[in-house]
């Protein structure tokens, strides 16, 4: 429904989608830059340039092979486990929470986090490197102990929004989670 | 407050009738668990709902009713509303669909009479007071055989209060009994559930779990001839039990026996996590036999074991004849003596290896144990003699620095040269200090014959134990490998449940928001840590510096001490 222009931490810009399925269920979906044609170009070239240096001096064809597998397979392990295409984040009040990581490949990861288990979603910040983040986050509540925080799972860890996209969320979530707990 | 509602995909086309299932405690949410079509008795009804409640310990209700319109039927809901009567409840769920619209129509009828529904809310209004209603699809076959990780035992009595999600999984999985009966039988009462879609079945399955039981028994019978015959007196002496416990092939059959006795058991097992043991020992014993049948065939084909046999005694006498006189006499005599029925040995060896191929790998650890028991003996002299080299050196060296080695205290302390006899300190003469000096100069330069000697034993002997290490490593790795929950996990993964996921169902305005519920297979990670065969062996407690630290100083090394307890 609305999108704007956000940029993650890094300064590449993302897009933010907001889904109101009913008055207790939103979706949020934050979508990565994709991957960059250039950059694979520039990746390959190089690598097999370097390659066809090393056969120059070696005259082993067993180089260039290796190099083309290498590329291949690098290419194929990085789009499947590393490159990830949007995350999702599905509200439903009363039932849970859900998220979501769907990766350039088309692999989905998703875990859902039922709203008994859930004390709070909150913004968070992180000291890194030289820099101060914001991440938002879910409080787990000890089984045990239900006034103590047992864990805590960052949310939109590969996208990593600024503090503009993370408030809109946020403020989406405490209207769910005030009307159903 | 919102109410979930679980329905089971296979009802979305079931005919009109009476929804039974059951109310989650503590939770707003309803499980629905089968359709009872018209027409019924309701004295009936009530009757079947008991006995099933008696059988299976789960509540079992009537929770509301179900409408699905066909042409020429009219005149369905005010019969509908008539049955709250009938079935007194705290609230009365009409679930309905309509011709043209893929949306279910929902609505809550409470005790006292008050109506609620689910409508679209005009922009405006402050959120109405009334209940929301949530429609969750679920895959009742899928969720019933599905088992939620975190495994919890039933009997476990926790004060954790168990998630939703967990009841719903609990209760569709205890409702086994309601399943049996159908819309085809000829009975009283016709219902829709998942086996309406089509009764799963197969013959050699059914044949195969009805003839297992007698075979069962007749192997925990052979199971206790065996274990009779372990608990001979002769067999408990010392040196035999001694023996017996350093040889793997020994360590390996006891083992393989305790899981002979999980398997075989008659009892059928109870939990979960007793299953899945049970299955992963049986099919990783059926893989073991496989891959032992696998070895023999591939060793006795091409006369294999003549030519080892061959090549196996003029290499045994030529590393014997590169050592000590005395020791290698005796032991190329002896291989002299056997060396016209190493072949025949060979052959009966190489056989037990249908007894499964971590047998046979035991076999060969322990084959070359004994033939290079040499080896060993050689590096236990070697690392005395250097160690003992070593601490001499190094109390010598001490000496000379006017130090001494305080073994109350078991630190160093310093000794002065002084004569004088009134001060604490020890003294020492130069006496004392002359014959220091030659004992000191005689062991360094007799210390790189020695360091040498201990070397190349050392390297020899690593050698080895890395080389049965290997081996150990892969016998431990069969052993504890859970075949069965990794095949499970390709082939059926919503068998093992980390948890679950929710789409959203399309929208249409004035019907319940939608949800489908699929399982969320656990990951190969979790399986393989979850169902892991505990094991009896342990790896190497010393680190890498520790190792190095004892090599160099001579002390012995022992990596690969096996333990007697079991480890996971």
């Amino acid at each position: 429904m609305a999108e704007e222009e956000f940029t993650d931490i890094n300064g590449n810009s993302i897009s933010l989608d907001c889904q109101t399925h009913s008055a207790f269920c939103r979706e949020f979906t934050v979508t990565s830059p994709k991957l960059s044609l250039r950059k694979v170009m520039v990746y390959t070239c190089f690598i097999w340039l370097f390659a066809y240096a090393v056969f120059f001096f070696t005259e082993n064809t067993a180089v260039l092979s290796s190099a083309i597998i290498l590329t291949l397979v690098g290419m194929m392990i990085h789009i499947h486990f590393v490159k990830v295409d949007h995350e999702t984040l599905l509200i439903i009040g009363s039932l849970g929470v859900q998220l979501s990581s769907s990766y350039a490949s088309g692999r989905e990861s998703t875990i859902f986090i039922e709203m008994s288990k859930l004390k709070d979603i909150v913004i968070n910040e992180a000291v890194y490197m030289h820099s101060i983040i914001y991440y938002l986050c879910i409080l787990i509540k000890d089984p045990t102990d239900p006034e103590t925080v047992a864990s805590v799972v960052p949310l939109f860890q590969s996208s990593k929004p600024r503090l503009n996209c993370l408030v809109q969320v946020y403020r989406s979530c405490q209207e769910i989670l005030a009307q159903t707990r | 407050m919102v109410l979930k509602i679980f329905f089971p995909q296979c009802c979305n086309t079931a005919d009109s009738g009476l929804l039974v299932g059951h109310w989650i405690p503590g939770h707003n949410s309803a499980v629905v668990l089968a359709v009872i079509h018209y027409p019924f008795i309701p004295g009936q009804v009530k009757k079947y709902l008991s006995e099933l409640q008696s059988q299976t310990q789960v509540d079992l209700t009537v929770l509301g009713s179900w409408s699905m319109p066909k042409e020429g039927k009219e005149g369905m809901d005010s019969f509908l509303k008539d049955l709250s009567t009938i079935f007194p409840q705290k609230c009365w769920l009409q679930l309905s669909r309509e011709i043209g619209k893929r949306g279910f129509i929902c609505q809550v009828v409470q005790n006292n009479g008050k109506l609620l529904q689910d409508r679209e809310q005009k922009n405006g209004d402050e959120g109405s007071e009334g209940d929301k209603i949530i429609l969750i699809h679920y895959d009742q076959r899928k969720v019933m055989l599905s088992q939620l990780h975190p495994v919890q035992d039933v009997g476990q009595k926790s004060d954790i209060e168990h998630s939703e999600l967990r009841l719903v999984f609990q209760t569709v999985a205890h409702s086994q009994p309601l399943f049996f009966l159908d819309k085809y039988d000829d009975g009283p009462l016709k219902l829709t559930h998942w086996q309406s879609e089509g009764r799963e079945a197969s013959i050699i399955a059914e044949l195969l779990k009805q003839a297992s039981v007698p075979v069962c028994i007749f192997l925990t019978w052979l199971l206790s001839l065996w274990h009779w015959f372990c608990s001979f007196r002769i067999l408990h002496l010392y040196p035999v039990l001694f023996i017996s416990s350093k040889l793997s092939t020994c360590v390996q059959s006891g083992y393989r026996a305790v899981h002979f006795k999980t398997v075989f058991s008659p009892k059928k097992a109870a939990t979960h996590m007793e299953f899945m043991r049970k299955a992963n020992i049986f099919v990783s014993f059926l893989l073991d036999i496989a891959l032992g049948l696998l070895l023999i065939s591939w060793l006795y084909r091409e006369n294999r074991i003549s030519k080892l046999a061959d090549t196996l005694v003029p290499v045994a006498d030529r590393v014997a004849k590169e050592f000590f006189l005395y020791h290698i006499h005796l032991w190329s005599s002896y291989i002299h003596l056997m060396s016209p029925f190493i072949e025949r040995i060979l052959w009966y060896v190489g056989l037990s290896a249908c007894l499964g191929l971590t047998f046979a790998l035991s076999v060969l650890s322990d084959i070359v144990a004994l033939l290079t028991f040499h080896i060993y003996c050689f590096y236990v002299y070697g690392a005395r003699l250097y160690c003992l080299k070593i601490y001499g050196l190094s109390s010598l060296w001490r000496l000379f620095r006017g130090k001494k080695w305080n073994v109350l205290r078991q630190r160093v302390d310093s000794c002065s040269y002084d004569l004088d006899q009134n001060t604490a300190d020890t003294t020492l003469f130069p006496l004392q200090l002359f014959i220091g000096t030659l004992l000191f100069t005689i062991l360094l330069f007799l210390l790189p014959t020695t360091a040498l000697y201990y070397l190349v034993f050392t390297l020899l002997r690593l050698v080895v134990v890395l080389f049965q290490g290997v081996i150990h490593l892969s016998v431990d790795f069969i052993n504890s490998f859970p075949l069965f929950a990794i095949g499970l996990r390709i082939c059926r993964p919503y068998r093992l449940a980390e948890g679950v996921k929710f789409k959203v169902l399309c929208q249409e305005p004035g019907t319940p928001l939608h949800l489908m519920m699929e399982i969320n297979p656990l990951k190969c990670s979790s399986v393989l840590q979850c169902y892991r065969t505990p094991t009896y062996s342990c790896y190497p407690k010393d680190s890498w510096a520790a190792l190095c630290k004892k090599l160099f100083v001579g002390e012995l090394i022992y990596p690969w001490k096996q333990k007697t307890d079991k480890t996971d």
